[in-house]
């Protein structure tokens, strides 16, 4: 059985893509421990979303193994993958909500899947998580294509909190928002964070977001992953690290921190 | 199986103890036995948490949220060792009592007033029908006057998908329905000795009718269906509003060209059914009812009139701009979602045939009328 308090919480070796000659990952590590958010950062084409696919097993990597919990997601029975699944909850980065169901259905569609729960239940659950991410129960009868963007990534976080999950993927959770729903996405997630005592994994180009939330941050360059934390990587000599965390956008997003953790 | 739940009379309140699986995976039976708490509960409850193993949040909500719905509301307190997300609930409980509002039950004002919007609606289907059939014309006027507007590599590209490809699935069926209705044929007229009838019979049917129907059906189901399917889609991803925001038609950039290209392959099509389908017609002749080619041929001349081939032909056109609309029609009114998408592909080509038919049923009367 799955142990969620198995450390570290994911656990990737050797992890090697291509497409053709195009070579996206190149003997990749990567190691996520218990309870800690982990940025993941690289430029575009980098790999980011090709590595989220293969650590959910949507994509067979050409070689290396990607485990889960200490369970290799490669060669589990079907049932124990079943299980797995549920053990984590995952957003993407358009918000992937079934467009021909409202958001409350989407957040039940899991649930429903896996439990049978009476409708009354299932709309007091609908309900807690709807809260639980900052969005009012009345949202729950909307469709997705009534929701605005902000309210796409909430809806989004909400179904994948349905089913409890311990560890939780983050694709871009911020692109696409203003500023202060950013910010508020950000605190959010730190709230529940440390509520719900959630491993996070967060693929971000954000830089406030990985200033304000991650506690280590893993750079894709060159098909590698260099992990550390932000205080470590900003002193990290790889010139791509550095034009990275010392371009102009970046300092910005340094002094916020900075600003925020001394005022 | 442990039950989850015990209540008892604890001095002038209650203690509900709760036991076991408190888990989501327990939730079914701890939604069960909730539902069984007395209704009358009041005063002070304990909630003691001491013996549940692995609580989560899903089984505390539905707990705190069936503790809520007593009058006059308990006094809940919660000890040993509750669960540390029991504070974020508590939050969340009251937030929700700020934040719901009762959905008003359906009356029968709500029915008339459902009625009344389906009235509207359906008028402001038909002017949205009368403003497309408008647009269409009006990039048809305008590009006489501006060549460009043909957008040819577009309408080449759908006259070869429209067209060219389904030469072998429209072939294919006129001829099999044609030997079909002659083998048939053959069994009846043979009884009377009229075997020889049987080309009339093919050649009339296949000419007239089925030749144009047949390929019409078909290209309603394989076109119309991509053209509401490829144009909802962009109208999905907002690729429609892009072409309108850069100052372009799509009706002259997608819909027109899939028009026209229907115009100009349906009769083609329509053509080599003809054909195919007296090929077929001929084949049977010869090896069921030993009729020779030349006596065929000679008979075929014979049963039809000039205008016979044409009054197929006439009709190939008009059942094109049916198809063509109506798909074109329904893609752009693909809106927000998946569903919507899947809908409307399967009304363009039911609407589609429905059209079909019904205006083939027009020409039939219209031709008996003017003797054509």
């Amino acid at each position: 059985m799955l142990d969620p308090n198995f450390n570290p919480a994911i656990r990737v070796r050797g992890l090697h893509n291509r497409f053709g000659a195009q070579i996206v990952h190149d003997g990749l590590d990567m190691e996520v421990q218990q309870h800690e958010i982990f940025g993941v950062v690289g430029g575009s084409g980098a790999g980011k979303s090709v590595l989220l696919r293969s650590i959910l097993g949507l994509r067979h990597p050409n070689s290396g193994s990607v485990e889960i919990y200490g369970h290799d997601v490669e060669s589990l029975a079907a049932t124990d993958r079943s299980s797995l699944v549920q053990s984590y909850g995952v957003t993407f980065q358009n918000g992937a909500l079934i467009s021909s169901l409202t958001v409350a259905q989407n957040i039940q569609l899991p649930l429903r899947e896996y439990y049978s729960l009476s409708e009354k239940t299932l709309d007091e659950l609908a309900d807690m998580n709807l809260l639980m991410v900052g969005l009012v129960p009345d949202d729950g009868a909307k469709f997705p294509s009534q929701l605005s963007g902000g309210m796409i990534k909430r809806a989004a976080l909400a179904r994948a909190l349905a089913l409890e999950p311990k560890l939780l993927f983050l694709d871009e959770p911020t692109s696409g928002l203003d500023p202060i729903s950013a910010s508020a996405f950000d605190e959010l997630l730190l709230y529940l964070h440390s509520q719900l005592r959630l491993t996070v994994v967060m693929i971000t180009h954000d830089l406030d977001t990985l200033f304000q939330t991650c506690d280590r941050v893993g750079v894709i360059v060159d098909g590698r992953m260099i992990t550390d934390t932000l205080p470590g990587l900003l002193k990290n000599p790889n010139p791509w690290i550095q034009e990275y965390f010392h371009g102009p956008r970046a300092r910005a997003a340094e002094m916020e921190a900075a600003k925020d953790t001394h005022g | 199986m442990t039950d989850p739940l015990a209540l008892e009379p604890d001095g002038d309140g209650w203690r509900l103890k709760l036991f076991g699986d408190w888990s989501l995976a327990g939730l079914p039976r701890i939604e069960a036995r909730l539902n069984s708490l007395p209704a009358t509960l009041h005063g002070n409850l304990v909630c003691d948490w001491t013996e549940a193993r692995a609580p989560e949040i899903s089984p505390a909500w539905a707990l705190l949220r069936r503790l809520a719905e007593t009058v006059p509301p308990l006094n809940v307190t919660h000890v040993g060792n509750p669960p540390h997300f029991l504070d974020l609930l508590e939050k969340l409980h009251v937030e929700r009592h700020a934040a719901y509002s009762q959905q008003p039950a359906p009356t029968l004002e709500k029915l008339v007033g459902k009625l009344g919007r389906w009235s509207v609606l359906q008028g402001v289907h038909a002017r949205g029908v009368i403003v497309f059939l408008g647009r269409i014309a009006t990039v048809v006027g305008q590009a006489f006057y501006r060549p460009r507007a043909w957008r040819i590599s577009s309408l080449a590209r759908h006259i070869y998908e429209t067209g060219i490809t389904a030469i072998p699935i429209v072939a294919l069926i006129a001829f099999l329905i044609s030997v079909i209705v002659a083998y048939l044929g053959a069994q009846q007229l043979s009884r009377f000795g009229a075997d020889i009838f049987v080309v009339d019979l093919v050649t009339i049917a296949t000419l007239r009718e089925m030749g144009v129907l047949l390929t019409s059906v078909i290209v309603a189901g394989r076109s119309g269906s991509a053209f509401a399917a490829e144009i909802g889609v962009m109208q999905l991803n907002e690729e429609t509003d892009a072409l309108r925001a850069m100052g372009m038609n799509p009706i002259e950039l997608l819909v027109v060209p899939r028009v026209l290209a229907l115009v100009i392959a349906l009769p083609l099509l329509t053509v080599i059914a003809d054909a195919m389908g007296l090929a077929g017609g001929g084949l049977l002749s010869l090896i069921n009812l030993h009729i020779p080619l030349p006596q065929f041929m000679a008979r075929l001349r014979e049963s039809l009139s000039p205008t016979t081939f044409w009054s197929g032909l006439v009709k190939a056109p008009v059942f094109a701009i049916l198809i063509g609309m109506v798909g074109t029609y329904r893609g752009m009114q693909v809106r927000d979602s998946a569903r919507e998408l899947g809908r409307l592909t399967t009304v363009a080509v039911v609407q589609s045939i429905f059209m079909v038919i019904l205006a083939d049923a027009l020409f039939a009367v219209l031709f008996v009328q003017i003797n054509f």
